[in-house]
């Protein structure tokens, strides 16, 4: 133990002191990684692959995907394994279908307000859930989803039950004094999505990986180490549970917002259980240690699953057994395989 | 006469059948060092648990410089000055001794969330202040030059004075250390006396609960004795040492338990 125990402390001291004074999870050279990511997804694909739009759809689908996988890994960061995200999808897109097919509200209206929707259902549904942990908190969550699915297909009127809500309009242009900032999305082009998609993703990279490395992303973590310590130094555990959760949803309420308006339709059917696992997967596949986990995780899993396609009759048999193998040799995700031990926290899995 | 700043008022706690606290009531002189002693089982982490709010009272109260916090929720009781430790070496394990402390300074953040999260400059002087704060705990406590180690590699002597130094960044008024010799030679004990000692002269008050004798007959002005829920002595060490019932108590062992 004892040489174990040097090492992990060497490598420690190298890292800073403090708190905000850049320590995060992330190895060295984030940024870097960061523009590097950003360029690939804003300039390399669009000039390589810009011309399949199948492609560029399964990215499209793989960016939204992370981005919604990352709120997940935000209830990671206060100890939550939280499987209601599909539900959180769920509502923002219906958010979104109700208010632009009735109300004819622009969807750069709709997508905050369905992520804000989302997130104040959280706040409502978490305050008493997240008092549970582990496996009680996940299996009410799981059931939450199946909830939402329920109640929109028997939400009437509102939602128009088992026939979903079509013929959702694409995004209109924005302009300021006749001066056309966005070109109105239309259908022949896959590419604007993917922008909206890439611009999502990055933005909330960006919000996750300063929430993380903030004073907040300690607090949340000092609520997954030890929730009673907590407590007793005077951190309000209820609130802050509650605002990690919220932002969960929040993105959640946003990938969904934009789902409804990318296949124009949404479905009682259209976010299920296993939507809500995959979202846990993403972030285990990845990587619960770090940020760019989730995002890891759903490119490769989603990219993963179309490349099977070619195999389909086995197409899930092999897809489950890549993710067995994956947790049976790499439990704190593909991410793990690139960096060292340092600064390594481990991850909620009580 | 010196003020009490911390009065407990009948405090009684039962669970189901059993009663663990029984219309217990002392009050604590400001810049005191009180001890609550007794046989196992006598009911001394529940009392803590009620003072510091995690458990409340079936009835009772607790009145903190005149204000009751009983029925309040832990982290406000925490907020207005009264601060528990564990009985358990209980740290956020995965962060280093350093980070464990700041993060134990929230109750100072003046930044808003939204403050921290844009990093606001309220919220960058907060971080500057409990950087300073957090080093300046450490050295006291003699944590310096593990600051840097991740808490779950701490030595075990150590770990215990991380977990008074998280108590410690709360500013707390009165400070209730659960059982902080347990486990420590006499060496250890002694420099943990004049550990005890230190906080003490720093201004706040002490309550701690122990079952090392010596220890606690040294360094307290005041000890109360439990026995099966309910108050069965109270005053200074010399007293204490005296009294029959105490004695009666502890079964005879009196003569090695109470130090004499």
């Amino acid at each position: 133990m004892g040489i174990e125990t040097k090492q992990e402390a060497s490598s420690e001291v190298k890292g800073s002191g403090g708190i905000s004074s850049g320590h995060d999870r992330l190895p060295a050279g984030s940024k870097l990684r960061f523009f590097a990511l950003a360029a690939t997804l804003l300039v390399v694909v669009p000039v390589v692959l810009g011309r399949s739009p199948y492609y560029i759809t399964v990215l499209t689908n793989a960016a939204v995907l992370a981005f919604i996988s990352l709120g997940v890994w935000v209830t990671f960061s206060i100890g939550r394994m939280n499987l209601a995200q599909g539900a959180f999808a769920m509502v923002g897109g219906y958010i979104t279908a109700i208010l632009s097919t009735r109300y004819g509200l622009s969807f750069w209206l709709c997508m905050p307000l369905s992520g804000l929707v989302s997130a104040a259902l959280g706040a409502f549904v978490g305050w008493p859930v997240l008092r549970l942990k582990g496996v009680y908190f996940a299996m009410i969550t799981l059931s939450l989803t199946e909830a939402i699915r329920l109640l929109t297909l028997n939400g009437g009127d509102v939602t128009k039950g088992a026939t979903g809500i079509v013929n959702i309009p694409r995004p209109g242009a924005i302009g300021i004094f006749g001066l056309t900032i966005v070109p109105e999305f239309s259908g022949a082009d896959p590419l604007p999505f993917y922008f909206l998609a890439c611009g999502l993703l990055l933005l909330g990279i960006v919000a996750v990986w300063r929430l993380s490395t903030s004073r907040l992303g300690w607090v949340f973590r000092s609520l997954r180490q030890n929730e009673d310590l907590a407590t007793s130094i005077g951190i309000n555990v209820g609130k802050y549970r509650v605002i990690a959760f919220a932002i969960c949803c929040f993105m959640g309420g946003i990938g969904g917002a934009f789902f409804a308006a990318y296949h124009q339709n949404i479905y009682p059917a259209s976010y299920t259980i296993a939507d809500s696992v995959n979202f846990m997967l993403y972030c285990f596949l990845g990587g619960l240690d770090f940020i760019l986990g989730p995002v890891v995780g759903a490119f490769l899993l989603v990219i993963a699953f179309e490349i099977l396609h070619a195999v389909q009759d086995y197409q899930a048999l092999i897809y489950g057994i890549l993710m067995i193998a994956c947790m049976l040799w790499l439990p704190n995700g593909i991410l793990s395989l690139a960096v060292r031990r340092s600064s390594r926290e481990s991850p909620a899995r009580k | 006469m010196t003020m009490a700043i911390l009065e407990i008022q009948s405090l009684t706690k039962r669970f189901g059948g059993l009663t663990a606290v029984n219309d217990v009531s002392f009050s604590v002189e400001k810049g005191a060092i009180v001890s609550v002693i007794g046989p196992n089982g006598a009911g001394k982490s529940t009392l803590f648990k009620l003072i510091s709010s995690f458990v409340s009272p079936t009835s009772g109260r607790v009145d903190f410089n005149g204000h009751t916090i009983t029925g309040m929720p832990a982290h406000e009781v925490a907020r207005r000055g009264v601060v528990r430790t564990f009985q358990e070496t209980t740290i956020f394990k995965e962060m280093t001794a350093m980070q464990n402390v700041i993060v134990a300074h929230q109750l100072r953040c003046r930044a808003s969330s939204v403050g921290i999260f844009f990093s606001s400059a309220t919220a960058r002087a907060d971080e500057e202040r409990f950087q300073a704060s957090a080093a300046e705990i450490l050295d006291y406590l003699g944590l310096g030059p593990v600051g840097q180690m991740i808490a779950r590699n701490l030595p075990h002597g150590n770990l215990r004075a991380l977990g008074i130094a998280v108590a410690l960044a709360a500013e707390p008024r009165v400070l209730l250390l659960d059982e902080p010799f347990a486990g420590m030679n006499i060496e250890e004990t002694d420099a943990a006396v004049k550990m005890v000692r230190g906080i003490r002269d720093r201004g706040v008050t002490v309550i701690l609960v122990e079952h090392d004798m010596s220890a606690v007959m040294r360094i307290s002005d005041k000890v109360v004795v439990l026995n099966f829920g309910t108050k069965i002595a109270e005053g200074t060490p010399s007293e204490i040492q005296q009294n029959e019932s105490v004695i009666e108590a502890y079964l005879g062992r009196a003569d090695e338990e109470i130090g004499h």
